[in-house]
Parts: C-alpha cells; sequence; structure tokens
C-alpha cells in the first residue's frame, strides 16, 4: 500500500505543477501588477500642456476627499485613440474627475490631438520628461488608476479601457470607493 | 596610488564591456566607478516593455529613462540598494531580474532543492530495498547484516565440484 502511494506520489506532483502553468498560461505576462496598490500617490507636480489652457495639478488636488481618476495618454500612443471614446464616456458620467497625465508628450502634438478627439479631462498634466509617470510605475501607455478620497491609489488598469472594463471593472470600484 | 589603481582596472573593465551598447554614449557618467556600479545595477534591472531584457541591453524610451534615473541617483549619492529600492517600490519585484529571496519566492528557490532531496530519499530507499532483496544486507538490524543470511547455505559438495568444473572449462 506505502509503496503503490509512493509510485502515484511523482504523478500526483506532475499533475499540481501541470495545473498550475496551465493557469499561468491563460494569464497575459504584459500586465503586472501594481506596487502602488493601496499607497499613497506619489508626490508631483505638473504644468498644464505648454502653450494650452488650465493650469495642470498637482497630487494634492487628488486628495481632496473625493474619488478621482487617472488616464496616462500620450498623442503617440495608438491604443490611446482607441480608448478615447471611452475615457469620454466615462468623463461625461460625472461620478469622478479624470485627470490626464500627458505622457512624454510634444506640446503641439498633444494639443491638436485634444483638439481632434475633443478633452474629456478635468484637468491635465503635462509629464514630458516621463520623471513622474515613472513615480507611477508606468511602463506602457495608456494605464488608468483610482484614487481614493485620502489619496491612495486603489486600483490600476493597464492597456486601453473598453466598454466591458468599464462596465465590470472601472464603474464597480469607482462605485465601491465613494460610498 | 591606491586610487589610480582602482580607476585604471574600473576602465579595463567598462572596456571588456563594451559590446553592450544599447547605453548611449551621452548617457555616461564622467566617473568610471560611478559608471561601473550604474552599469551593474541596470544588468539587474528588467526592461518593463521588452520583459526579457535588462534596461542595460534594451533600447526602449522606459529603459533608457530609467538608466539616466539610476545615474541620476548614483550621482547624488545613493547607495546601490538604495537606488534598487527606489525602482522596486515603483514597479514591485518583477523589475529585478533575479528574484529576491522572501516569503513569496520560498518555492521558486527552495523548490528544487526540495526535488532533489525528494530524488535522492526514493534513490537511496529504492537501492536499499534491491539489497534486502538480494538478501545481501538486512536492513535495520546491524546484527543480521553482518552474519551471512539463510539465503547463503554453505554449498554442497555437489555444487563445489559444477562450480570447479565450470571455472576449469573456462580457462581450457
Amino acid at each position: 500500500m506505502q509503496s503503490r502511494f509512493l509510485y502515484i506520489l511523482p504523478v500526483l506532483v506532475f499533475l499540481v505543477m501541470a495545473i498550475y502553468f496551465a493557469v499561468g498560461l491563460t494569464k497575459d505576462p504584459k500586465i503586472l501588477p501594481s506596487a502602488l496598490i493601496d499607497k499613497p500617490v506619489p508626490e508631483f507636480s505638473l504644468p498644464a500642456i505648454e502653450g494650452g489652457y488650465g493650469k495642470g495639478f498637482t497630487s494634492e488636488d487628488l486628495k481632496k476627499g473625493k474619488v478621482s481618476v487617472l488616464n496616462v495618454f500620450a498623442s503617440w500612443c495608438i491604443p490611446c485613440r482607441a480608448e478615447h471614446p471611452f475615457i469620454t464616456r466615462l468623463a461625461e458620467m460625472k461620478i469622478a474627475p479624470v485627470y490626464g497625465l500627458n505622457y512624454k508628450d510634444k506640446a503641439a502634438e498633444a494639443l491638436r490631438w485634444l483638439k481632434e478627439l475633443g478633452d474629456p479631462y478635468f484637468a491635465i498634466g503635462a509629464d514630458t520628461k516621463g520623471r513622474v509617470g515613472i513615480d507611477w510605475g508606468v511602463y506602457g501607455v495608456p494605464e488608468t488608476f483610482i484614487i481614493d478620497g485620502r489619496g491612495k491609489i486603489r486600483y490600476k488598469h493597464v492597456g486601453p479601457l473598453n466598454q466591458e472594463a468599464l462596465d465590470e471593472k472601472i464603474l464597480p470600484v469607482i462605485r465601491k470607493l465613494s460610498k | 596610488m591606491n586610487r589610480i589603481w582602482i580607476h585604471l582596472i574600473a576602465a579595463a573593465i567598462l572596456a571588456s564591456s563594451a559590446p553592450a551598447w544599447a547605453v548611449n554614449p551621452d548617457e555616461v557618467l564622467s566617473d568610471p566607478l560611478l559608471e561601473l556600479r550604474a552599469r551593474e545595477i541596470s544588468k539587474g534591472l528588467r526592461c518593463l516593455v521588452c520583459q526579457n531584457q535588462s534596461i542595460d541591453d534594451s533600447d526602449a524610451d522606459l529603459a533608457k529613462d530609467l538608466r539616466v534615473l539610476v545615474r541620476e541617483r548614483l550621482v547624488a549619492g545613493d547607495s546601490d540598494s538604495t537606488v534598487l529600492e527606489y525602482v522596486v517600490s515603483r514597479y514591485g519585484d518583477f523589475v529585478l531580474l533575479k528574484p529576491p529571496f522572501k516569503g513569496a519566492t520560498l518555492v521558486l528557490w527552495l523548490g528544487p532543492l526540495v526535488f532533489v532531496g525528494f530524488g535522492l530519499f526514493a534513490m537511496i530507499s529504492f537501492m536499499r530495498r534491491r539489497r534486502t532483496a538480494d538478501g545481501f544486507i538486512a536492513p535495520a538490524d546491524s546484527k543480521a547484516a553482518s552474519r551471512p543470511s539463510s539465503s547463503h547455505a554453505p554449498l554442497t559438495a555437489d555444487e563445489q565440484r559444477r562450480i570447479k568444473e565450470l571455472l576449469r572449462d573456462d580457462h581450457a
């Protein structure tokens, strides 16, 4: 009886590992968990896009007791174009201000992009050197963060938002945090 | 005197590590020792855009930004570990090409050892069982082991004669 168990054991170990790896294969390795979840937003102060309007925003704006969204975008980023209608939809729902972090962009091109597609953002900060992006752990544009009223990062979405992501992830998280 | 030697050695090492040219000339620090440290740190940091390259090897924009950042921190006087902590606090452990040894990675680091241990145990127990089956040693009883076991009764006269015959044939 005992020896039979010994023979079966390697097979069992193999099965457990096979299941483990099979599950691992279904996950997208490009999507990394953020190291900043449940951490306070990094300190920053971003100016408006040069030659544009508004006055940028700072980390203090994200700590004013209201749930807010931060969307990292750039005019050179093609998925951002696909995402733009959904960011607009989210902004129009007026359940949370959507801040735009214009990542490593040229001012003129960013402004042309906003003029062409429309500006859904509550405020836009220009991160021309990408340094604030690094502080946020940005590694691919677009990325979207949800920040709670006390200025803590509570959720991060990597890649372009679509209706599904909006309905199943973003909106429920905002509603939960707004309670 | 000592300093000159360190500089010379650093310069020699730098010269010999020339083939990885993702690092642009304008990024290189003028202090060879700092540059050497920057290169070492960069080699251990993952480029998150390309994922299986270090930022030292990668041409991606973000890799360049991180290389410059690492150098800035070093120039500002940070130690190697402070620089690594800075990057890890933003991007998580995944940014390190060599995963740290800690609770969540115990299986990763110790798993192979456990498997080798299990294999050794299986091998040894298999071999011991085979030897006992052959009747040379009875397990776990040293007195029994030192005595010839019952399956090895002395040969009969007839058997002795046959062995002699066989041996003689062999040498003929």
